[in-house]
């Protein structure tokens, strides 16, 4: 190991560690712009220069390696004079106008001018005027403040595999431009917004709407999508104004998709901000008392075995819990949280998890997907996959419909036999798979919720051992979620009891008039209309889909306005925290079923949210350790699905057509739509 | 007055062009004349040559070339294919000597190209040509075809058991793909950006692979240096600069061109010998840059016992480039002339780094004002230490390239800049 200097303090580093992060270990910071954690080093900037003792010439400590005896200093009148002048020449053509620039506050140019630079400027000339371009409905672009660092082209280059930004002209005339206007086409594109360390890309939905020290910050997790994504919530009066990521180096490292940054502005849209009673056809007003004295009514006359509860995919553990516990206490044993109808457990929990978990990817070495979309299920585990294939080159191959997943796919074709031959060993990507140490086998919820969705599962799982991905040391058979609720309600095991109905059974018995009470706790995926003549109690954030056939609305609160537990696809309990209280008289949902569980006069066993984890604790004890993964099930892995039934020749389908819009919330949000609209008119 | 360069230790007899420069006007010249016997030499015998000669890059470093071979890795991995690039990208300002070779001695630079391609382990090279060098890459196109048919490249090459393969590309027009990584990228079918050093071209080049990147002059001479052997060449001109050179002649001369002559020549014997002398005689002279638009201006005073080589120039505050000898007499504006090269540099910056991106242009705007006599006093200062901001701290060597001639007007000429500020020179004593 290379040992080195810094302003003479002595410090070994691994071999090929640069200057840059050889000073950062010493503690010493070294200014950058251009360079990033996690991508390509480009050395253009110049502010990261320091000087080592007898060379003529400051080093680019961002990439230059370190070599043994080398003696480093950054504070020398040399480096400084080098800082400055960098500084004075990223100032002379950068317009002065913080006061009018959204990354006014937080803006690296104006932090690292105010350490490194000048006090006054001696440029006398004309500035340089860019034209702005057209990066579509998210990112705002003010290309005149550009300092041309290309972390922007980078990602996306990289990490997005979406190579739609470049340089064009030279020198002085340098632009960054689109390969065309009006969208980037990435579910990744606003993390650009905050790579650029200056102004010149700002969040369009953003723009003017405040100054970051206005903000309060909350921190939490993205539901959704079911990766469960680290983010900060950012607001201000009880409005959520934006969404940034948070590096989790398990799940998202420090990116984020685009719904997860931008769709919070339906959130303030449609919004169910007091009860709503049905009469007569139509909704009126009502106050809480005379909500819940109705569902307690309407409730009470219906008999258990006519009685059903569904769960959406936005939904919280503590409200599922206190639902199912609500219903449960009634002898109601038509309780689903599997709008979809996907063929998961109960029992088996590897059956539902992305069992090699998603940094796990990191070690793959031969992948199949099968009926899935990455890229439009969880941005953030694609962009994995593609950093895994960036690494290493690994083979990926998929069996379903062909789409760009910015990564080289064998496409095996969507017709579900293939899976079968690959089950029986009789497909040659069963060698490839056989052949690697860390085979992973990603099914995509879509796949598991067609009529055949048990065979699929079963099948998926025949070949985990076929190909040996099942061992005990490592776990490839891996089930990508697409909704944020699915994996946590399955944990909870809120599905059918003996007898119950299930979603679709719902439907089948709401048509025939044998069901009399549906409670939907935001379930928003299912389509109603055969709900029509049920009374229908629908509980949600959003007056989406499902409250369309509804006879009693009951506000309840967002993502960002209570506390709730959410376990992503990985079985990983993680808690979103509330960055402001619900709109109006709205409620957490868990606190409308203790409400509702004392109008009926049989209360919950709590009426705390502490008493209320702690029931959640006591049925299954893992959801208590936030933040971590489940305990993988002992060895072997348990047989699960039906290997052996009939599949459907129909082919696998994409279940996600429109990123943009998938939940009630992103549906109502006018950005997510403008998108939409924008890849639609591309 | 020294002799010039005699006959026989000329290299290129063809360089005006005024002989026959197929391949058989070549073989009559002794190129192609046992080159088999040469190549089996083998690498380590071609590379040691190479080094004992002294020779020193022709492009303007003036880095060992032998040196710079023997930095490519010993033995060839096969996944990992070595590369030889000659850079023909000619394109510095006041310099045409490589040209005349594409045009006049293709056959050196062919034959040369090979045999360092033999001291390089390298069976592919690529010969970078100037996008506006039109009637050159026919030339040599023209000569390469001649050699594929007579069986000198190609599989087998000069029946000596070596394939070896040239592709010619031409550039679009760009300066800064002179620069060695600059001009790997453009090969690769990328922007013309320099790239970060470590990873050398040695290591990491052409699609990642052991590259060695010469210029044409360098190339054309290894032939000759092999035939007649590492003494020859070393004993001409002075250690550590040995050898004949090309010496690119314009501006204010009697009889502009390019000339070979030995290393270490005087200015004064190269212009009035060669060139016919100064416009209007010696005393005339105002200013020479001596090594193509990027090395540093040098005053009349300077030029009178200067030696033409590396370390000769270098003492005398300048550098030998590549050795393109721009000459000005007193009629000259030296202000201008030296703003019209910042202006070159300035449009020629590629724009990946801040300080030559930003800087040229700030630098060529402040002596634009020094022309029209509306610079500010503080613009003096201003210049000085911009050039010292962009001078050493860039990616590639254009940012010095921009700042050396400023600074170069800035020693020996301030007197003349000093006039041009607003106001004339009261305004700066007070």
């Amino acid at each position: 190991m290379p040992k080195l200097s810094i302003d003479g303090t002595e410090i070994e580093v691994v071999e090929g560690t640069t200057v840059l992060r050889a000073c950062e270990q010493a503690g010493v910071e070294i200014p950058r712009f251009c360079f990033h954690e996690r991508l390509s080093i480009a050395g253009n900037c110049r502010m990261c220069l320091v000087e080592q003792v007898g060379v003529p010439k400051p080093l680019a400590s961002c990439a230059m390696p370190v070599t043994d005896g080398m003696q480093i200093l950054t504070r020398s009148e040399r480096v400084q004079a080098a800082r400055e002048g960098v500084m004075e020449f990223l100032l002379v053509n950068h317009p002065l106008d913080c006061p009018i620039c959204d990354q006014g506050g937080e803006c690296d140019l104006q932090d690292q001018a105010l350490y490194y630079g000048r006090v006054r400027s001696r440029y006398r000339e004309a500035k340089r005027a860019v034209t702005d371009k057209d990066f579509g409905p998210l990112v705002k672009t003010v290309m005149t403040r550009c300092i041309h660092c290309t972390r922007c082209v980078r990602f996306m280059d990289e990490v997005a595999g979406v190579p739609e930004l470049g340089t064009m002209g030279r020198g002085e005339d340098m632009e960054i431009v689109a390969a065309l206007d009006g969208c980037l086409h990435s579910e990744l594109s606003g993390n650009i917004v905050d790579l650029c360390p200056v102004g010149a890309l700002t969040s369009k939905p953003y723009a003017f709407a405040a100054r970051p020290w206005e903000l309060s910050h909350t921190e939490s997790v993205d539901v959704l999508d079911a990766a469960g994504s680290a983010i900060r919530i950012d607001s201000r009066d009880g409005r959520v104004l934006r969404v940034l990521p948070r590096v989790n180096e398990e799940i998202n490292e420090e990116w984020i998709g685009d719904r997860a940054r931008y769709a919070v502005d339906g959130l303030v849209v449609r919004r169910l901000d007091r009860p709503w009673l049905r009469a007569d056809g139509a909704f009126r007003p009502v106050t809480w008392e005379t909500a819940l004295a109705a569902v307690a009514t309407a409730l009470q006359a219906a008999a258990p075995e006519r009685t059903a509860a569904l769960t959406g995919d936005l939904a919280g553990l503590e409200g599922m819990t206190a639902l199912a516990d609500l219903m449960r206490a009634r002898g109601v044993d038509s309780v689903d949280c599997r709008q979809d109808g996907g063929a998961f457990g109960p029992g088996e929990p590897a059956s539902w998890r992305f069992n090699a978990s998603i940094a796990g990817i990191d070690r793959a070495d031969a992948v199949l997907l099968i009926g899935t979309n990455p890229r439009r299920e969880a941005p953030v585990i694609n962009a994995r996959f593609r950093k895994r294939w960036r690494a290493a080159g690994i083979p990926i191959a998929r069996v379903g419909p062909v789409t760009d997943l910015t990564y080289p796919v064998t496409e095996l074709g969507a017709e579900p036999v293939v899976l079968a031959e690959l089950a029986q060993g009789s497909h040659p990507f069963a060698e490839v798979l056989g052949q690697a140490r860390y085979p992973l086998i990603v099914v995509g919820s879509g796949a598991l919720a067609r009529p055949d969705g048990a065979v699929v599962l079963g099948l998926a799982r025949q070949l985990a051992d076929t190909v040996g991905a099942a061992g005990a040391a490592w776990n490839g058979f891996s089930v990508l979620q697409r909704s944020a609720a699915r994996a946590g309600g399955l944990e909870l095991g809120i599905v059918p009891a003996d007898g119950g109905l299930d979603a679709s059974g719902m439907q089948a018995a709401a048509r025939e008039g044998r069901l009399d009470f549906l409670y939907l706790l935001g379930a928003d995926e299912i389509d109603p209309e055969a709900f029509r003549d049920t009374f229908t109690v629908y509980q949600g954030h959003h007056a989406d889909r499902g409250a369309r056939h509804a006879d009693v609305l009951l506000p309840g609160a967002a993502y960002t306005e209570q506390e709730a537990t959410y376990v992503n696809t990985e079985g990983r309990p993680q808690q979103a925290r509330p960055a402001h209280p619900p709109p109006g008289n709205a409620r957490p949902d868990w606190k409308i079923f203790v409400a509702l569980a004392r109008e009926l006069g049989s209360p919950l066993s709590y009426e705390s949210l502490d008493g209320l984890r702690s029931r959640i604790e006591a049925a299954v004890p893992h959801l208590a350790d936030i933040d971590q993964l489940p305990p993988p099930p002992p060895p072997p892995l348990a047989p699960f699905g039906d290997p052996d039934g009939a599949l459907d020749a129909a082919p696998f389908e994409e279940i996600v057509p429109d990123y943009y819009r998938t939940c009630p919330i992103s549906r109502a949000s006018a950005t997510m739509a403008a998108c939409a609209r924008a890849v639609a008119d591309a | 007055m020294t002799e010039p360069v005699r006959d026989a230790d000329r290299v290129f007899h063809n360089l005006d062009g005024s002989g026959d420069g197929s391949l058989a006007g070549a073989r009559q010249r002794g190129d192609w004349d046992d080159t088999r016997a040469l190549i089996l030499r083998g690498r380590d015998a071609i590379q040691g040559t190479v080094r004992e000669a002294g020779l020193r890059g022709r492009g303007g470093a003036g880095f060992s070339t032998g040196l710079k071979w023997s930095f490519m890795p010993k033995e060839p991995a096969p996944e990992r294919p070595h590369y030889l690039i000659v850079n023909a990208d000619e394109s510095e300002p006041g310099t045409c000597k490589d040209r005349e070779i594409l045009l006049h001695e293709p056959h050196k630079l062919i034959e040369g190209t090979l045999l360092a391609g033999v001291g390089v382990s390298a069976h592919t090279a690529y010969i970078y040509v100037r996008g506006e060098f039109e009637a050159e890459r026919r030339c040599l196109e023209a000569a390469l075809a001649d050699c594929y048919a007579a069986g000198l490249l190609g599989r087998d090459a000069c029946g000596s058991g070596y394939d070896f393969d040239v592709h010619v590309h031409r550039g679009a027009g760009a300066y800064i793909c002179g620069e060695e990584t600059g001009l790997i990228e453009s090969l690769e079918g990328k922007k013309g950006f320099p790239r970060l050093k470590p990873p050398f071209p040695a290591n990491a080049g052409l699609w990642g692979f052991p590259t060695t990147v010469n210029n044409v002059e360098t190339i054309a001479v290894v032939p000759t240096i092999l035939r007649r052997g590492a003494p020859w060449f070393g004993g001409i001109g002075r250690p550590q600069n040995t050898g004949t050179k090309l010496f690119c002649l314009s501006g204010h001369v009697e009889r502009p061109g390019t000339v070979e002559a030995e290393m270490g020549i005087p200015l004064r014997e190269l212009i009035e010998h060669h060139a016919g002398g100064v416009r209007g005689g010696w005393d005339n002279l105002l200013a020479v840059i001596p090594g193509g638009s990027s090395t540093k201006v040098l005053p009349a005073a300077a030029c009178e016992d200067l030696r033409m080589d590396f370390d000769g120039l270098r003492e005398a505050g300048s550098a030998l480039g590549t050795a393109g000898v721009i000459v000005m007499d007193r009629s000259t504006d030296i202000v201008a002339a030296i703003a019209r090269l910042s202006h070159f540099y300035w449009h020629e910056s590629c724009g990946q780094c801040t300080p030559c991106r930003e800087g040229t242009g700030w630098v060529s705007r402040i002596m634009d004002r020094f022309v029209a006599g509306a610079a500010a006093p503080s613009d003096l200062d201003t210049l000085e230490s911009i050039c010292g901001q962009i001078e050493g701290h860039t990616i590639c060597a254009l940012g010095d390239a921009a700042a050396w001639p400023v600074q170069g007007l800035l020693t020996h000429f301030r007197d003349e800049l000093e006039q041009r500020v607003a106001g004339g020179r009261r305004h700066l004593a007070a």
